[in-house]
């Protein structure tokens, strides 16, 4: 099959990746100090609306009503689009996606594109098959130069280089962009890589970037921002290519109302956005004089196929459950081994890849319900877990020893009788292991419990044979 | 009233005491309670790791077991939540119109031991007395699939003697997550390290909660760490009284 999601399907096993990213003590670090800080945020200026749980509730009916109907919208879109002088074309994966945008680039004879807020192109690739095409892209995001410079993998879906602290990032920049002196204030940071993407932003022809919404009314792109470089790259370049998800459509200019309200206080934790930036085709007086929409599928509509699992494509990718999850927060991003991380990316991973790799990623969770909660377009991430969880073990890609354990679960607990005798039967069978009433080294299946947690052992009477001696007792 | 106890496997296997203190505390208040000997899980076990086909005769059991009960007391949250949350969705993928029917006819009739006291009996103290500082674990299901808010905590708060010490960060989860904690142990592990510093800092002697499932996690983490603070489950607080802190003392 198509490789669909970055490098995904290379990636290791949850768990072994996890394992090693637990190691990394400063990575952990700057993972538990930034998400603190943008969950205090979200949290203070979500309170503040009186209309938040209404505001969520009306996000989840604009994106599923839109999802029911996305045929049409896409269509209303495209139409509205190339009304306005855009041209729109279609990928059904990463593959034609990539080819599309690099003959656009080649049909003007450039060599360089400036690239802002577009995950959609880490997901298929796009800069490695620019390179492959001898054009080459800088990434003018803050957070994805940083990412860039460092030959690194982004970790947040919000802030792609949040497992990076400032003393890291001055020694990259003072390597990368080959000065003799930097300080490590934040603004000093900012300052060389203002010095240094402003040529770019001056000089490159080409400018691609992705959307948080397209409206399909208006066949207008709407993206959000804060450093004002993408606007940029949205006005500067002679041409601009959007790479947008087809689930990134919504029916209307003002859904845009609820949207703008509950993404930015959801990702970033501010009320508003600095920059947001919405156009419509091209202008003659402004703008670029060429405007291309590349609507990419990548998978996208086997996810909408099924009822059970469709709303993970409600989402508006503000980061918000990253934020929340206590196993994030633990192994930052790139231990879900895709630019999709946390317990969004580990729903939305596996299916684009129609299950066919990261099949631990639905595993990546305690089911503890925190996204759920925090999540604007209220997708219960959770369910989805569980539903993929049953497709792995449906096609029989679970572990031998777990399918035994919970077939020999399932026949003892189909009957009290059977449940009576195990319970006899482990009484029994834990001796070895017993020191004191502790069993502090589990066999088998087990063994990964006693690496850190004792078990108590099972007690010499159970509760039901108490409940039948009681009963003996009052009515001998 | 008479209480149908729904006591869970893994109460009923690793945990009597629980069932023995829900007993107590009901009966204490003047209630009947009956045990259905023929009741054995819910499936959640099943369920969240996948095999909901496995879990699905573990409703049709459960539902079996259960009719005619009138109020069914569950002393774990998380059976509660796999209850209410996936024997709905269950019950409607199988597309038999009497399960969905009976499934709809059970839920009303399933309380969580907390709510079942709080909210239907009315009672916010139930006569108990434990001298010791305690600290309250939210169980995540409790938090937010059974949305229990302060009612554990207005039961506790009425127990004389008890000092209660907020726990710092209670909304985060214990790690525990049934089979996450054996297929991602170091990343639970992690999880459980975070929980016992906060419940270290509250200087509490006793950790409570509504569900043994993440007890038996903090346990396990504070046992290996020979740490001065006991788990126990509120059951067993709320039945404990000036003739003795064992529910089994006074059989």
């Amino acid at each position: 099959m198509t490789v669909r999601v970055g490098d995904a399907a290379q990636a290791l096993d949850f768990p072994e990746a996890a394992k090693k990213q637990l190691a990394n003590a400063q990575m952990r670090r700057n993972v538990r100090h930034a998400t603190d800080v943008i969950r205090a945020k979200r949290n203070r200026v979500a309170a503040e609306m009186p209309d938040w749980e209404a505001l969520r509730e009306s996000a989840r009916h604009i994106k599923a009503h839109t999802l029911r109907y996305l045929d049409t919208y896409l269509e209303q879109f495209e139409k509205a689009c190339t009304a306005a002088g855009g041209k729109v074309h279609w990928a059904k994966d990463a593959d034609e996606a990539n080819a599309i945008i690099t003959a656009i680039i080649n049909s003007h004879g450039e060599k360089e594109v400036i690239k802002i807020k577009t995950m959609t192109s880490d997901e298929i690739r796009l800069n490695p098959a620019l390179e492959a095409a001898g054009i080459t892209p800088f990434e003018t995001d803050l957070a994805d130069l940083i990412v860039q410079l460092g030959h690194d993998q982004p970790s947040h879906i919000v802030v792609p280089a949040l497992h990076r602290n400032k003393i890291e990032i001055r020694q990259l920049f003072l390597e990368k962009m080959q000065l003799e002196t930097l300080g490590d204030k934040p603004e000093d940071l900012t300052d060389a890589a203002r010095r240094y993407l402003r040529e770019k932003f001056l000089r490159v022809k080409v400018g691609i970037g992705g959307a948080n919404f397209a409206i399909a009314e208006t066949g207008s792109v709407c993206v959000v921002e804060s450093e004002g470089n993408g606007r940029m790259c949205l006005t500067l370049p002679q041409i601009f290519i959007s790479l947008v998800g087809i689930e990134k459509i919504i029916p209307k200019f003002s859904d845009l109302e609820v949207f703008l309200q509950l993404l930015p206080r959801s990702a970033t934790g501010e009320r508003m956005n600095p920059y947001n930036s919405i156009w419509t085709g091209v202008s003659a007086s402004d703008g670029p004089k060429e405007f291309h929409v590349v609507l990419l599928d990548n998978g996208r509509s086997e996810i909408l196929a099924d009822p059970k699992t469709r709303q993970t494509l409600q989402c508006i990718r503000c980061a918000a459950c990253l934020n929340v999850c206590p196993v994030y927060r633990q192994t930052g991003g790139h231990a879900y081994g895709s630019i999709y991380s946390g317990p969004i990316g580990a729903i939305v991973t596996p299916q684009l890849q129609s299950m066919q790799h990261s099949q631990s990623l639905p595993y990546a969770s305690s089911l503890c319900g925190a996204c759920y909660d925090a999540c604007p377009v209220k997708i219960n991430i959770p369910e989805v877990l569980i539903e993929l969880r049953g497709k792995v073990v449906a096609a029989g890609d679970a572990p031998a020893s777990e399918k035994i354990a919970m077939k020999a679960a399932s026949f003892a607990l189909a009957s009290s009788h059977r449940l009576a005798a195990a319970q006899k039967l482990t009484r029994i069978a834990q001796w070895p292991f017993v020191h004191d009433g502790t069993i502090n080294k589990l066999p088998g299946l087990l063994a990964p419990w006693s690496e850190t947690r004792n078990m108590r052992a099972v007690p010499a009477e159970s509760f039901r044979e108490w409940w039948k001696r009681r009963r003996k007792d009052q009515h001998p | 009233m008479l209480i149908s106890l729904f006591i869970t496997c893994y109460n009923d296997t690793l945990f009597p005491d629980t069932g023995k203190a829900v007993v107590t505390v009901l009966e204490r208040l003047g209630h009947t309670v009956e045990f259905r000997e023929a009741q054995t899980c819910c499936g959640q076990m099943h369920y969240n790791t996948g095999y909901q086909k496995e879990a699905f005769p573990l409703m049709r059991h459960f539902l079996e077991v259960f009719r005619g009960a009138e109020i069914i007391c569950v002393p774990s949250a998380s059976c509660v939540a796999m209850i209410r949350e996936h024997f709905p969705v269950m019950a409607a993928d199988s597309g038999d119109l009497k399960l969905i029917a009976e499934v709809n006819g059970l839920l009303p009739r399933v309380f969580e031991f907390t709510e079942l006291l709080v909210d239907k009996l009315g009672v916010t103290d139930v006569g108990a007395f434990f001298p010791h500082p305690v600290t309250f674990h939210t169980s995540c299901h409790s938090l937010r699939s059974l949305h229990v808010g302060d009612k554990p905590l207005r039961l506790l708060k009425n127990v004389r003697g008890l000092k209660l010490t907020e726990l710092p960060d209670s909304d985060q989860c214990c790690g525990f997550g049934g089979t996450f904690a054996i297929k991602n142990a170091p990343v639970s592990s992690a999880m459980l390290a975070d929980k016992i510093t906060c419940i270290l800092k509250t200087n509490a002697e006793v950790c409570t909660a509504g569900d043994n499932s993440c007890l038996m996690h903090i346990d396990g983490g504070l046992t290996r760490q020979n740490a001065p603070v006991k788990c126990m489950h509120i059951a067993e607080i709320l039945a404990a009284t000036e003739r003795g802190n064992n529910p089994r003392d006074r059989q």
